[in-house]
């Protein structure tokens, strides 16, 4: 061996721990980290009675949830269009979950879109504080399909076709001239004394239907009993104001007031300017109608509709000038005020019944008499109800709850 | 005009200049506008608060004023709401990348059917044509026809269905034993006696309310009976109600006094 070498292992021997302690010593993180165990039983499946733009998924917990280790933060739930991945997260789930809705909007340029008909895998990815993780199998395909009907809605349906065969059962009994009795009500047969009282004082009448759109059942109950209270004012011959508060409705209200003027035999008494558009700010509306009710005066007042918080300004502004008043509304919060400042109110299902009452019509009358029935049945399931409910039978009160 | 007219109306204006230049020289001066406007603005906005309640005395000029102005002022902002809302917000940026364009907001993308409702809208005005005034009416049964139908399942499930399923409660709630059954009678109780009576309550408050509102039978006998003591029930329950929306009205009242009393008069902080 030559002094070279020599010289050369002396060399290497001497630099080769300098050499080896540059590279740092990496930890190795899995040393002493137990994965959870995965979540069991995972499904995924459409979403039913949907319109096809979610798919369910639910599993089993993980025996580390809760219990085991009990180390599990939550679920991440992953998925891809084909069973290798690449695996986006769609959403996370805390521990103790089991289900999960994966879901999106229809609009193919939205960022939360979710499509059709269209094959998705999924997988369940139990996580820990320490970042270890465990997945369930994947799960697929699946993809996700919209159903014509939400058969959860069933007792909607069968509500419907009741109360359905119930109207047309008693418009055909009242055409064929059966009399449909119904009790006396004090504010109904107060109409025509008031509309009498006006006539004689020479003073006009206000109508007023309140704050409610041609989309809520108070106005349009509204707009039946404003053409019978017309059509008495026309035959009369007494004035009507009625100001409205949405341009729709007062559209309607022009129609009616017209064709009661018409069927009473005086379409030249009518006049536009008696329906008019006032306003669509409540409290603009309310301070315009108190000074119509202030300066004109009117004998009768009706109050028939949607009211809200403007109602005990109506009616106490009117019962200063003198006036008689008849509301009704179905505004449960406002029903009081107008009881206590108001001669007559109806109320919630006597306004909607006040058209019948005043027309007499068969078809309003039989749908009164179905209403009844309807009623009936609503007790009679009530007291089932009731009854499954004291013995016990969850499934007879659930079979009356409608799903979403 | 009477003479005590003109004197109360001077008497008013020289208050009002006197308060708007109060206010100017004593409000802030990092306000969103300048002090003589924001002074304005604030005078102007009590001055209308004083004239609409001097409804409570009698109708009057002031009052007559402030109504006139309220009502022309919002209907010409619902007006002007409703056109940069519903056309320029949800209706230009669906039927006309120019129209977005001119009108400075973000085209969205085409929908064919947001062409639907202008149209609609168009016959709805034809209304003010004499002659073809007629056609007017198609919109209005397309309005009232179809929310009059899309409210129906909507209404039978939550104001129907949901009410029944929502009575069915036991009557007689599982014994627990003596002490949870009278565990006591405070407001807030929560024993079985206290469960017992408000399922009886509600049962029977429902049943006899809708009694009540049968419309088909004479109330006379026990179904009288039953029907008196369901209005009963919904009187008590309009009384709880009556006495529950005047404590809002006069928290309004109270919002509407202190801005007289501390932004207006500074009598308060």
């Amino acid at each position: 061996m030559t002094a070279k070498t020599i010289l050369f292992i002396l060399v290497a021997v001497l630099l080769a721990p300098l050499v080896m302690a540059q590279e740092e010593a990496v930890p190795d993180s899995t040393v002493g980290v137990i994965p959870p165990a995965p979540p069991l039983n995972f499904r995924a499946f459409d979403t039913p009675y949907d319109n096809g733009h979610s798919i369910s998924l639910e599993w089993e917990l993980s025996a580390d949830d809760g219990q085991g280790r009990n180390n599990v933060l939550g679920y991440r739930v992953m998925r891809a269009e084909s069973p290798d991945g690449p695996f986006v997260e769609r959403g996370i789930v805390t521990s103790g979950g089991t289900s999960y809705n994966d879901s999106g909007v229809k609009e193919s340029d939205s960022p939360d879109y979710f499509p059709r008909d269209h094959d998705f895998y999924y997988k369940i990815v139990a996580t820990t504080a320490d970042g270890s993780e465990a997945e369930s199998e994947v799960f697929g395909p699946v993809r996700a399909v919209g159903q014509w009907f939400n058969a959860r809605k069933w007792p909607v349906l069968i509500a419907v076709g009741l109360f359905t065969a119930f109207t047309l059962a008693f418009i055909t009994l009242a055409r064929r001239g059966k009399d449909l009795y119904v009790r006396p009500l004090a504010g109904i047969e107060a109409v025509d004394e008031a509309i009498g009282r006006a006539t004689e004082m020479g003073k006009p009448i206000l109508y007023v239907m309140g704050l409610g759109t041609a989309a809520d059942i108070a106005t349009i109950a509204s707009f039946t009993i404003l053409s019978r209270v017309a059509k008495k004012v026309a035959e009369y011959q007494t004035s009507l104001i009625v100001p409205c508060y949405d341009p729709i409705v007062m559209t309607v209200a022009q129609e009616t007031v017209k064709a009661s003027y018409y069927d009473a035999g005086r379409p030249d008494a009518y006049d536009d300017k008696d329906v008019f558009f006032l306003t669509n700010q409540q409290f603009a509306y309310v301070g315009g109608v108190n000074g119509i009710m202030i300066r004109q005066k009117p004998a009768t007042n009706f109050y028939l509709g949607k009211f809200y918080a403007e109602s005990l300004i109506l009616a106490e502004t009117g019962a200063t000038t003198g006036s008689i008043q008849i509301s009704g509304t179905d505004e449960v919060t406002q029903i009081p005020f107008f009881v206590v400042a108001c001669d007559y109110t109806l109320i919630g299902e006597e306004l909607y019944a006040a058209s019948a009452y005043l027309g007499r019509e068969p078809v309003l009358l039989g749908t009164l008499k179905a209403q009844d029935w309807g009623k009936a049945c609503v007790i009679i399931s009530i007291i089932l109800g009731v009854l499954f409910a004291i013995f016990g039978w969850q499934d007879g009160v659930d079979a009356f709850r409608p799903g979403n | 005009m009477r003479r005590i007219t003109l004197i109360v109306t001077a008497v008013v204006v020289v208050l009002f200049i006197i308060s708007w230049i109060i206010k100017t020289n004593t409000v802030p001066e990092d306000g969103t506008f300048r002090p003589f406007i924001q002074g304005f603005l604030v005078t102007f906005a009590a001055f209308l608060t004083l004239a609409i309640m001097s409804f409570l005395y009698r109708d009057n000029p002031f009052y007559k004023f402030a109504e006139h102005l309220y009502v022309g002022v919002s209907a010409a902002y619902a007006m002007s709401l409703g056109f940069w809302t519903t056309l320029v917000g949800n209706l230009f940026p669906r039927i006309s990348q120019n129209l977005s364009d001119w009108f400075g907001v973000p085209f969205l993308h085409y929908e064919w059917h947001f062409v639907i409702p202008p149209i609609l809208g168009i016959i709805l005005l034809m209304r003010l044509s004499p002659k073809g005034g007629w056609i007017s009416r198609w919109a209005l049964a397309f309005i009232v026809g179809t929310t009059a139908g899309l409210n129906l399942p909507r209404f039978l499930r939550s104001d129907f269905i949901e009410q029944i399923s929502s009575t069915f409660l036991p009557l007689l709630v599982q014994w627990q034993g003596v002490g949870p059954f009278f565990s006591n009678f405070s407001l807030a109780a929560s024993g079985q006696f206290i469960a017992i009576l408000t399922n009886i309550t509600i049962f029977l408050g429902v049943l006899c309310g809708l009694i009540y509102f049968f419309f088909s039978k004479e109330h006379k006998g026990v179904f009288g009976t039953a029907s008196r003591f369901g209005i009963w029930v919904l009187m008590v329950t309009f009384g709880a109600s009556f006495g529950y929306t005047v404590m809002g009205r006069i928290s309004l009242l109270v919002g509407r006094l202190t801005f007289l009393l501390k932004d207006w008069l500074g009598i308060i902080s």
